[in-house]
């Protein structure tokens, strides 16, 4: 079996994390200023880790879910799974907690095999499913009491236990209501406190900050960042939200159509994906036929068009750091500008054209 | 959320204290996961709505039978003075004036709807709650889950129907003045067991349905149909397999008219319900020796009563081949959900 071989060999394992961590790029190696650094970090990776996958696959009939997933996370570190829905993200997640067989490929979750031993990874890993439902006519307290007493938690332990927890996720006032009276987010907060109750050296989360408002998910994204940071656990969550999570991701893998289409650091996602080119929208006050004559003329500005729903917007493509000197050019021409703005750099934006560029069931990148 | 940063730190030196015990939870031993599911799940059946509704249901139809048989125990009791059956009878008979069946068959009749009622919803229930992912999560076995929760409803079971058979003999204490003797006592306990069994095998197969169909209504549909179906067709059907395969022409001997009749027989055993009531009959009436064809050559010149272990004894294949559908109805329970994924 493959996954023999891997274990057998550190120094195969580290170059396969290596080829892992570029998304299997051709470009990583235009990258000489970065690549000592990043070896080194993939070094300590391979031996460190709390979840590492190889290979992972999972076929349901003739639909590959999950394609060949290589995948590492160190303790104290939020890694971001981030995709599309149908991207792969909870089947990966159900096979790492050993719910799922993979196809082939192999796992290891904080030390054990989750095909082999499920229970012994499921007494290490707190799980907060997508879309987590509790028993609605118990209270949050009951609720959390029954994983506690699933876990095996002795009964002088468990009050303390939850009384911190539901404390620390802000529950405590409602501790002692129906779950079925809990708002949505207050359903996410008692499954973040559900998924610690273990004490767990890892923490899985389905898409955490789904179907919450805008300050339910500040709270949440708090949380988590508390629990990698105070607990030194290893976070592993799954959304669709980019722009959610970027806030609290160590690192992020993008997932499309099962396959992982790049895996780094935010910033060098950013760097990776947006390349040597940069978009810029430029608002100026003036003529356009002069405003557009303008901003052709500076240097290293490859095309200039209008914004289709705005007609004083201009939008610039050309290359790094242009804005001083367009700043520049405009207002010494005489032409007023009450809005520059680089577009593109923002994940979000990136994960939107990674998806344009290689949507599901393209096989040519990568 | 501002005050997280400052209930951490409080919360981790709390646990670093001796009184709060080591950073890491004391943990049992593993193995015991489907007694906590069995727990849980029996307190919700005791505060369950459905609970207090069979018990009502159940309880009024077991005061009507038991009212209307007291009438008729009192007229005979005078020829039946003496024997040891007068407390069974409330139980298995019924006046033949009555429009209302004995206590025995209403039980027969209801304790089906008792097993569907705890199992129809058990394992489609956790995925419409959205707590099966949740559930499987946890460091359990899988077969946990369906183990916890067949006990606790057999449990919930065994409550309602001993609470009915305590309500109707406290009923008949008060009405006849009837003390039951050891015998009676032991009938009535073996009797109460095999209606757990015989309930239990409709809480497995409603539990396979819980399984096997993904919505509750269907589930609970499902059951009810096949308990219908065996209840008041299983007869028909039988004889007309047993007809085609053991024919009985117009001519017939006597030897194919019990062939016939025996192959009619062993198929309706097939039937839970024919089970149940052979091994009530066994075990209720004492005169009770044989529910297989009997020539008039065979019988008895006068009906004797059998003690107790006869009667258990006689009662014994059918008890087994209850628990053998059970075991195969939890069995393919067991194994549909083992090879289910998590994710409905």
């Amino acid at each position: 079996m493959r996954a023999k071989a891997i274990r057998g060999d550190r120094g195969e394992r580290a170059e396969r994390a290596q080829r892992a961590d570029g998304g299997g790029r051709p470009d990583d190696d235009g990258r000489p200023e970065r690549t000592p650094h990043q070896r080194s970090e993939r070094e300590v990776d391979a031996t460190a880790s709390v979840i590492r996958a190889r290979g992972l696959t999972k076929r349901y009939g003739d639909v590959l879910a999950v394609d060949h997933l290589n995948l590492d996370v160190r303790p104290g570190e939020v890694f971001g799974l981030l995709g599309p829905n149908g991207a792969g993200k909870t089947t990966t997640i159900l096979m790492l907690l050993g719910l799922s067989e993979p196809t082939d490929g192999h796992a290891e979750v904080a030390g054990f095999d989750p095909t082999r031993d499920p229970l012994e990874v499921k007494r290490r890993v707190g799980y907060m499913p997508d879309d987590v439902g509790f028993y609605g006519a118990l209270t949050g307290r009951q609720n959390l009491r029954y994983t506690a007493r699933l876990n095996g938690i002795d009964r002088r332990d468990v009050e303390g236990r939850l009384d911190a927890l539901l404390e620390q996720v802000g529950l405590r006032d409602v501790a002692d209501r129906a779950v079925e009276t809990y708002s949505r987010g207050m359903r996410q907060r008692l499954g973040l406190a559900d998924a610690l109750v273990k004490d767990p050296s890892v923490v899985v989360l389905d898409e955490p900050t789904t179907a919450i408002d805008p300050a339910g998910v500040a709270e949440v994204l708090d949380l988590i960042a508390s629990i990698a940071r105070d607990r030194g656990a290893a976070v592993l969550l799954s959304s669709h939200l980019l722009h959610q999570v970027q806030q609290v991701c160590d690192r992020v893998a993008v997932f499309v159509g099962g396959r992982v289409v790049a895996q780094g650091t935010m910033r060098r996602l950013a760097e990776q994906m947006g390349g040597e080119s940069l978009q810029m929208e430029v608002g100026a006050q003036g003529a356009p036929e002069e405003v557009e004559a303008a901003l052709r003329s500076i240097d290293g500005v490859r095309e200039v068009e209008r914004d289709p729903h705005d007609t004083r917007l201009w939008r610039v493509a050309g290359a790094r750091n242009l804005q001083p000197r367009l700043a520049g050019e405009l207002s010494a021409r005489g032409i007023g500008v009450w809005h520059l703005r680089r577009i593109g750099d923002d994940l979000d934006e990136i994960y939107m054209r990674y998806f344009a560029k290689e949507g599901p069931g393209d096989d040519s990148a990568a | 959320m501002t005050a997280q940063p400052e209930t951490l730190p409080a919360r981790r030196n709390e646990r670093s204290e001796p009184s709060h015990g080591p950073a890491t939870p004391r943990r049992r031993s593993p193995g015991g996961g489907w007694r906590v599911i069995a727990d849980k799940e029996f307190g919700d059946h005791i505060l369950s709505v459905r609970l207090f509704i069979l018990i009502a249901v159940l309880g009024l139809a077991a005061v009507a039978a038991v009212y209307s048989t007291t009438a008729y125990v009192r007229d005979n009791a005078q020829q039946a003075a003496g024997s040891t059956g007068l407390f069974v009878l409330l139980f298995s008979a019924s006046s033949p004036s009555s429009q209302i069946p004995p206590f025995t068959t209403l039980v027969a009749l209801l304790g089906p709807l008792l097993g569907i009622a705890f199992g129809f919803d058990a394992i489609n229930g956790e995925r419409s709650e959205r707590t099966l992912p949740r559930l499987v999560a946890q460091p359990i076995h899988r077969d946990d889950v369906i183990n916890g929760k067949f006990a606790a409803g057999l449990a919930a079971i065994a409550l309602v129907l001993v609470a009915i058979v305590v309500l109707v003999s406290g009923f008949a204490f008060y009405q006849l003045g009837i003390v039951p003797g050891p015998d009676d006592i032991a009938r009535v306990a073996a009797w109460v067991v095999a209606t757990v069994i015989y309930v239990g095998f409709w809480l497995a197969f409603a539990m396979l349905c819980s399984v096997v169909m993904r919505r509750a209504a269907t589930s609970a549909l499902a059951a009810i149909a096949v308990w219908l179906v065996v209840t008041l067709f299983a007869s028909l059907l039988t004889g007309i397999v047993a007809d085609a395969l053991s024919p009985v022409p117009a001519d017939a001997t006597l030897d194919q008219q019990v062939a016939n009749a025996q192959l009619n027989l062993d198929l309706s055993r097939i039937s839970p319900g024919e089970l149940y009531s052979e091994a009530t009959a066994y075990l209720l009436d004492p005169t009770t020796q044989s529910v297989g064809i009997i020539l008039p050559s065979q019988q008895p010149a006068a009906p004797s009563i059998l003690p107790f272990e006869q009667s258990l004894l006689l009662a014994w294949p059918q008890g087994v081949a209850l628990i053998a559908l059970t075991v195969v109805c939890f069995g393919a329970a067991y194994v549909v959900f083992m090879r289910q994924e998590v994710r409905a």
